[in-house]
């Protein structure tokens, strides 16, 4: 159960495209690469681990919802470290991987009613940059509908369209413009 | 009609390689020409260099100006002065048995000379086979305004010729992208059609896109992002004034003039969708055009002046749609494949220009307005931004060269082709402007 969450937010940090372009993606794709990761987070969350065991046993009730609370507190940080979210072409669906960092992120605003949020909806550079502008807006509205209904206030979301026009990487390739194709996250 | 215009393209490369072209640069900020396609259609003319009198201007010289601009046309090939037999510069000079044995259909003679602050060309074309003369006129323009003289001949004897008004003395405006200590420098210009004389008329480090001419030619309307999100301003031209006329929550974008310069369309998504628009100068007062929650950009008026084509996603993918008149319910004008955006019609009402995508290529592409029928008219393939020529013989358009985005133009049937790269960074978004009295 505790690891698979682990599993689970590695997996949404992979597929939400954090890892994408870095030169190991080709290792951490693979079994071994994978594996080790899992690791390398499970000896971070210490606490997870050495309560499953034993603690169980020994620890009083409470210890066990504070040791909950945190541990869901830590996993919402991992996941709301997730800021940018990837459309396909010429959409503005929200990506079935992307849906429990957006909630992260949804929860953490309605709980601090003070934080904003700017949502930057961009776009490749294929097509037409007036229609790209159009489509950022709708990716970065698409994003703020499902804030609000995951918790968030209208009032603490600005969107704001870039279309084309500020690249998270250049070139002419499906790799760019899959990072292109984008809605950042800018807290202030 | 597609398989055509490739085939001519291809066999037109060979003879582009040959006739590359390099004009001399002055300012840094200025493009260069490169005839990358010649038509094989093109109209034989020689340009006879003028004959001059009294103190003329060093530098451009003004029949080179004229021969350049018929070259770039696609419709003409002009001959290279070298091989030329005589340089007549009247009537009487003319043998038509010399240039009839060199292949030339017109031929083009004048002289310049000074009077006063001025200089006066005083030139005549003949049609080579009929032994006549067909154009005969004096202009004058100050003693720096050469370029202009040169147009202003470009443009009647293109007329004379082929019976529609040259735009050779017509505008270009454009983005260029640079950096510049470390941050993107984006810069509206505005130069002649061939990348000459080019001045910077704003200058940001943030995005400046869809610049649009007003009909008489002296503002641009623009959309700017130099506060952080878009918003639309008009820049008169002369006085550099600016006036920005939409502010909106979310989109404010695709400025596009009514032909009597009192209004704007445009995108705007204050309500939450993008619509479009039609804005009042004068009172500042908004009419929706559209009603629809799919995205409807990117409007144009058609050539009645009445009616808009834009692009709307509502059938799952953007295609043009045409309105007849406010309201009216927008009938689809493209079925071609699953992206057809941003349309521009020509000045005759049979044409409207888009941008295409076939395969996974973006192209330019035009729909025969009378029988529906479509061309694909480049084969670049990252194409962006058409715009017409005012006399819709012509259409400049950016594409993807090496990497950077460089303005081509096009002869408005796919033709002949030259580009107009930049000499560092990126030119995009052209507007041709009108022609202007």
């Amino acid at each position: 159960m505790k690891l698979s969450i682990h599993t689970k937010v590695l997996a949404m940090l992979l597929s939400a495209g954090l890892f994408a372009g870095c030169s190991s993606t080709g290792e951490t794709m693979d079994e071994g690469g994978y594996g080790s990761d899992v690791a390398a987070v499970d000896q971070d969350g210490s606490t997870v681990y050495g309560g499953d065991d034993e603690g169980g046993v020994s620890s009083s009730a409470l210890t066990e919802e504070e040791r909950m609370a945190a541990e869901e507190r830590a996993k919402m940080e991992a996941l709301r470290d997730i800021t940018t979210f990837y459309f396909d072409f010429d959409t503005a669906e929200i990506k079935p991987e992307a849906r429990d960092v957006l909630v992260a992120h949804a929860q953490y605003l309605a709980n601090n009613p003070g934080r904003n949020v700017r949502l930057e909806g961009h776009a490749d550079e294929r097509g037409t940059k007036e229609y790209n502008l159009a489509l950022g807006e709708r990716r970065a509205n698409a994003v703020q509908r499902f804030l609000i209904v995951n918790g968030a206030s209208r009032g603490q979301i600005e969107t704001v369209s870039y279309g084309e026009e500020k690249p998270a990487v250049m070139g002419s390739s499906e790799s760019a413009w899959a990072q292109n194709r984008r809605v950042e996250l800018v807290f202030d | 009609m597609t398989k055509r215009t490739w085939t001519t393209s291809h066999k037109a490369v060979a003879a582009a390689l040959v006739a590359l072209i390099m004009l001399a640069t002055g300012a840094r900020a200025e493009l260069l020409i490169r005839i990358t396609e010649g038509a094989d259609a093109a109209i034989p003319i020689s340009v006879v260099p003028f004959a001059e009198s009294g103190a003329i201007p060093p530098g451009d010289k003004v029949a080179n100006i004229v021969r350049d601009d018929l070259a770039m046309s696609g419709e003409f090939r002009p001959l290279a002065a070298e091989k030329m037999l005589s340089l007549p510069s009247r009537r009487e000079e003319v043998y038509f048995r010399d240039w009839r044995m060199l292949g030339q259909r017109y031929v083009l003679v004048g002289e310049l000379s000074r009077n006063g602050d001025r200089v006066v060309a005083r030139y005549e074309l003949f049609d080579v086979n009929q032994e006549k003369r067909i154009l005969g006129e004096t202009a004058a323009a100050s003693v720096n305004g050469m370029r202009t003289l040169g147009h202003h001949i470009s443009d009647k004897v293109y007329e004379a010729i082929t019976g529609v008004p040259g735009a050779f003395s017509t505008k270009l405006a454009y983005v260029t992208l640079d950096s510049f200590n470390g941050k993107p420098r984006y810069r509206l210009q505005v130069s002649d059609v061939d990348g000459k004389r080019a001045r910077i008329r704003l200058e940001s480090q943030e995005p400046i896109l869809s610049p649009a001419w007003s009909p008489d030619g002296t503002r641009l309307a623009y959309v700017s992002f130099e506060t952080g999100k878009p918003a639309i301003y008009i820049h008169e031209l002369s006085s550099g004034k600016r006036t920005k006329v939409a502010d909106f929550s979310g989109l404010n974008s695709a400025p596009a003039w009514s032909e009597d310069g009192r209004s704007l369309l445009m995108t705007l998504s204050k309500d939450g969708n993008a619509e479009v628009y039609r804005m009042d100068l004068a009172s500042r007062q908004l009419t929706k055009l559209t009603n629809h929650w799919a995205i409807d950009t990117e409007a144009t008026y058609d050539h009645s002046g009445d009616g808009i084509f834009f692009t709307s996603d509502r059938s799952g993918g953007p295609q043009i749609y045409h309105m007849k008149s406010p309201g009216a319910e927008p009938r689809r004008i493209t079925f071609g494949s699953r992206y057809n955006a941003r349309p521009r019609p020509d000045n005759t009402g049979d044409y409207v220009y888009y941008v295409h995508q076939r395969n996974s290529a973006f192209h330019i592409a035009r729909t025969n307005l009378k029988n529906g029928e479509e061309t694909v008219l480049t084969r670049t393939e990252s194409d962006e931004s058409p715009s017409v020529s005012p006399n819709g013989r012509m259409l400049i358009y950016a594409t993807k060269q090496s990497g950077n985005s460089v303005l081509t133009v096009i002869s408005a049937d796919g033709g002949a082709a030259y580009s107009l790269p930049a000499s560092e960074g990126d030119v995009r978004e052209p507007a041709w402007g009108p022609i202007v009295n």
